[in-house]
């Protein structure tokens, strides 16, 4: 069996792959984002990114701050965006 | 860093990573100058299309020069791209836009490009899940050979290869100044050090205009903010891209399945705000549920916000600055960098190193803005 923590469960990334890419020069959580699909699933980096910011601030000794949290907060459906029935 | 190049480049979006490969592997000693991280313009945020369906010839010419080379991208960049060719289905809402369309197909067809004009009842062989009836269509354009490509994973195969064929390629550096002599250039400051040069390109997006003032020339580019969604993923429904210009949006399902598209908002403005908005999600959910009502069941995941850097006629700013030697523009894309790069960054390598000025990038050099007559790039969306 494999040693392997999972970082990001919604997109399946582990530890591993997180250092591998930090160690290739993908320095910045967007970055980060962006090469491995990390915080881009369901949960939208609320598990996934202190982690990510943990371990990226241990391999670069900087102090990393969280990126800002867009909406919808949690998933929505496309039907209840588009509809009108709470408007006055 | 290195404190001399033959070539610098600003920018390290799609742009400024392919031109660094393609003038790397021609043997010139090149450096690009990123502010922050690779892809982190509008490369980063941009919808993945590639389109060759244009109302200009030099738009579609190079869409399609761009295609024959994505096709084969991968390959030699040795790492996967996600290139794909699911087309782009362009759908027509009334007469008026359908003479329009079939211009633009005519000259899409005159470059040798296959391009089917749709009857109604044929958008559903295409798409499956389109409500034809609500889209209130009289037809469709639709270019089996459009498709998309992963623009984070492009720009970092390009900068790789890049690297390995002798390129400098310096992230979180600004450039603060350009060091010039009369109409030379001599130097590119930056905080982490000057860099001396004969030929700078500004390739740096909605800050191109800023990095040209910098050495006193005038771009006519306005930053324009746009707004695109992503949902959750779900199998694999439908390949085309669908847009409309007369709804603005577009839409496709990308290789991990999720949809991601962009419409404008009726109060979008020009300039930097990045903060996305309320009313674009609802905008876009109601038009996107119109057009595929079995979507109002997908979950909407992210929303997110890009620049266009638009300019006066929609078309890219390419090439030598006029009476200016060494100060050569890649910018101005207006929303269409992505897809353009492969065969623009082809073009300015061409002329960097040998000199070669054919008439496409003369029709596209800044210049072009003197002339009172301009030809306007028609098929924008988004």
């Amino acid at each position: 069996m494999s040693k392997k923590a999972i970082v990001c469960r919604c997109e399946d990334i582990s530890e591993e792959d997180v250092i591998k890419a930090i160690d290739k020069g993908y320095t910045d959580i967007d970055e980060l984002r962006k090469k491995l699909r990390i915080g881009m699933g369901p949960c939208q980096g609320r598990v996934c990114i202190q982690l990510l910011t943990k371990i990226l601030e241990k391999k670069t000794g900087e102090k990393i701050p969280l990126p800002k949290t867009r909406s919808p907060i949690i998933p929505v459906p496309l039907g209840t965006l588009a509809s009108d029935k709470n408007e006055k | 860093m290195k404190n001399k190049a033959d070539v610098v480049i600003i920018g390290g979006g799609i742009n400024g990573c392919s031109l660094a490969y393609n003038l790397a592997k021609k043997g010139d000693d090149v450096v690009v100058v990123e502010k922050k991280y690779l892809s982190s313009g509008a490369t980063g945020a941009c919808g993945a299309g590639i389109r060759q369906q244009w109302s200009t010839r030099e738009n579609a010419e190079l869409a399609i020069k761009s295609v024959k080379i994505f096709e084969k991208l991968s390959k030699k960049l040795g790492e996967d791209i996600e290139f794909r060719q699911g087309g782009y289905l362009i759908v027509v809402h009334d007469k008026k836009e359908m003479n329009q369309s079939e211009k633009n197909v005519e000259i899409q067809r005159s470059l040798g490009l296959k391009v089917d004009i749709l009857k109604p009842e044929e958008i559903n062989d295409i798409v499956s899940i389109l409500d034809v009836k609500a889209m209130d269509v009289v037809g469709a354009t639709f270019c089996p050979t459009d498709g998309h490509a992963n623009p984070f994973k492009t720009t970092f195969a390009y900068a790789q290869a890049a690297r390995r064929n002798g390129a400098e390629i310096c992230t979180h550096t600004k450039v603060t100044s350009i060091k010039k002599d009369k109409n030379n250039i001599r130097a590119v400051v930056t905080d982490k050090g000057d860099i001396k040069t004969d030929t700078v390109v500004n390739a740096a997006g909605v800050d191109s205009a800023d990095i040209a003032s910098m050495v006193g020339v005038n771009l006519p580019i306005t930053p324009f903010r746009k707004e695109i969604l992503a949902t959750e993923r779900f199998k694999p429904t439908f390949e085309a891209m669908v847009i409309s210009f007369k709804d603005g949006i577009y839409f496709s399902q990308q290789n991990e399945g999720q949809i991601v598209g962009g419409i404008p908002i009726p109060e979008e403005r020009s300039g930097y705000l990045t903060r996305p908005t309320f009313s674009f999600m609802q905008h876009m959910s109601k038009t996107l549920t119109r057009y595929a009502p079995v979507l109002k069941h997908i979950n909407m995941l992210r929303h997110w916000t890009g620049f266009y850097d638009v300019t006066p006629d929609a078309r890219p700013i390419l090439g030598e600055v006029e009476g200016f030697k060494g100060f050569i523009q890649c910018n101005g894309f207006s929303g269409h960098g992505f897809m353009l790069s492969p065969m623009v960054t082809q073009l300015l390598t061409d002329y960097i190193v040998d000199d070669k000025n054919p008439d496409i990038l003369q029709n596209l050099n800044l210049s072009r803005f003197k002339d009172k007559k301009m030809i306007y790039e028609k098929s924008v969306v988004g």
